[in-house]
């Protein structure tokens, strides 16, 4: 990130989003375990918040930054959540960062059309390892309506700040989409019709990690 | 919330020095939460690695020993373990023959387990992996993730074990566990719910006069709410439910009565007195029983039972030594 506000996504502008999305996290740690506790098994707030943790520990210093690649920051964060985080959302959010950093390739600024094509490849990437489809009350159900608004924001001419906005409001209102439906994959399946009326956690982690992304490209 | 801890962060890895310190034949790592058999790697033999969530003790680092696990991996409460701590106990227990990953069939668990087999086998580590989902409150269908690994993953562990033991390849050792768990079949009811230390509170509520039925080993709630009921009605529903989906007359079977951590064994043994009396008449029989906390949920009240239709050779393998913290015999 420069002074301006966001032609496009580097190294310092990855790190601040895996920064911001901690932050996040961290805060709304006790809402998703409560959510989570609701239809799932109580501690999806507590994983992520030490997944994030660990993905910021794991965050090139500031010289390196200026060095390196927001593909590789993304690819770093990634690896970290998969090894400290646990449960599905470890691998799932890993998967997630890990594929958009890999869609960055070796580029030194991503642009906006670039961020699209990664939040595509992390949606593919969490739809292969967790085989959900929109509608299975998982994380898919904002990260999906996520990655369309942003494509479809883009094509309507929108910057990276306007395109990653409209991403993280479309994630806000999948997140929401979610409670009446009835859980088709993970643990909140088991409980069959009794879960709906909830909203999901994933889906609401995964509203949290777009907001940042917004959060830090829409700043000056 | 009232518990036998020092800091609700801990519990893991603070639980494991007490493993290690009651069993220094043992090789625990705290810190990485994994726990391995004295002597391994066993040269040309086949090893055994399981893990999970804690929160299921004795499961799985209870069964490590001889005739059973060589290493389980141990995740936080309720948490699968992370691919880094599944590969380092499948390269400490790797003597050249392949590794087998018992996996019970939770999203996450099989996610991290898949994850730790890629990332084993680029290392030249065989890696075969056996799904256990034995659980019948779960509808094994497109619009669930699938039935739920429980108490037959014991019976896996422990039949698997033997048959390593006697120096069997990996593909016989795989075939064998799912056997097993394709000739198994679980229910569990629960009498109360219970409290993940670093959440505080407890999963769900009960009120007084409800009990929950199908529940898996998480803490989270089953498919049913149900009036509370006595022993005979419990075993009756359980078994009722297990009956249906896998016919038990004319089977010589292995049954586990399993508490869940907060029934005492006065109770589970009223539970398999009733189990043992539904299933003779039933027309099956009773071949090898096992009752007591092996497959917890906490501090949860309430009970799971298990079944394995045995074979001749299944029932061999149940018989051979084990000498693990929390099942020994025959040796």
């Amino acid at each position: 990130m420069t002074g301006q506000a966001s032609a496009g996504l580097d190294a310092r502008g990855a790190a601040a989003w895996i920064r911001r999305a901690a932050e996040l996290v961290s805060a709304e740690a006790e809402r998703l375990t409560r959510l989570d506790a609701a239809i799932g098994d109580g501690d999806h707030g507590h994983n992520l918040h030490r997944g994030f943790t660990a993905a910021v520990a794991a965050l090139p210093g500031d010289a390196e930054l200026g060095e390196t690649r927001p593909g590789k920051v993304l690819i770093a964060a990634g690896r970290a959540i998969v090894s400290k985080t646990g449960g599905a959302s470890g691998p799932l959010y890993g998967t997630a960062l890990r594929r958009a950093g890999k869609a960055l390739g070796d580029a030194s600024e991503a642009d906006a059309a670039a961020v699209g094509a990664a939040l595509k490849a992390a949606l593919e990437g969490v739809q292969e390892l967790g085989q959900a489809n929109e509608g299975d009350k998982t994380m898919v159900d904002a990260l999906a309506p996520a990655a369309a608004a942003y494509a479809a924001a883009l094509d309507g001419g929108a910057d990276l700040a306007g395109s990653t906005r409209a991403a993280a409001d479309a994630a806000d209102a999948g997140a929401a989409a979610t409670v009446p439906m009835q859980a088709r994959k993970g643990r909140a399946s088991y409980l069959g019709p009794r879960s709906t009326g909830h909203l999901d956690p994933g889906a609401s982690s995964t509203a949290l990690v777009l907001r940042a992304l917004a959060d830090v490209t829409g700043r000056e | 919330m009232r518990k036998l801890i020092n800091d609700p962060e801990n519990v893991v890895a603070d639980a494991l020095r007490g493993l290690a310190a009651a069993h220094p034949s043992l090789r625990v790592d705290p810190e990485n939460g994994t726990v391995v058999r004295a002597d391994a790697p066993r040269a040309g033999r086949v090893a055994l690695v399981s893990g999970g969530g804690s929160g299921h003790e004795p499961l799985h680092a209870g069964f490590v020993g001889h005739g059973m696990l060589d290493a389980a991996c141990c995740g936080q409460v309720f948490t699968s373990p992370v691919p880094d701590q599944i590969i380092a106990a499948t390269m400490a227990v790797n003597g050249g023959a392949g590794v087998l990953h018992i996996v019970k069939n939770y999203t996450g668990d099989v996610l991290n387990f898949r994850m730790a087999a890629e990332l084993a086998e680029d290392e030249d580590i065989e890696v075969a992996s056996v799904i256990v989902n034995d659980d019948v409150a779960v509808e094994d269908s497109l619009y669930t993730a699938g039935r739920r690994g429980t108490g037959a993953t014991l019976f896996a562990e422990k039949i698997a074990g033997a048959l390593a033991e006697e120096g069997a390849d990996l593909a016989s050792v795989a075939a064998v566990a799912r056997e097993v768990n394709e000739r198994s079949r679980s229910f569990g009811v629960a009498l109360s719910p219970c409290t993940v230390p670093a959440a505080g509170e407890p999963t769900f509520q009960l009120e007084e006069g409800e009990m929950e039925l199908g529940i898996g080993i998480h803490g989270e709630p089953g498919r049913e709410r149900v009036p509370l009921a006595d022993a005979d009605a419990i075993v009756d529903a359980s078994l009722s439910a297990i009956d249906a989906d896998m016919p038990v007359s004319g089977s010589e079977l292995l049954v586990l009565v399993n508490g869940m951590g907060g029934t005492p064994l006065m109770e589970q043994y009223i539970a398999y007195a009733a189990t043992a009396r539904w299933l003779e008449g039933h027309g099956a029989t009773v071949a090898r029983p096992l009752v007591g906390p092996y497959v917890t949920s906490l501090e949860m009240a309430g009970s799971m039972i298990s079944v394995c239709r045995l074979t001749p050779d299944l029932t061999r393998l149940w018989d051979a030594p084990v000498e693990t913290p929390a099942l020994r015999w025959g040796r």
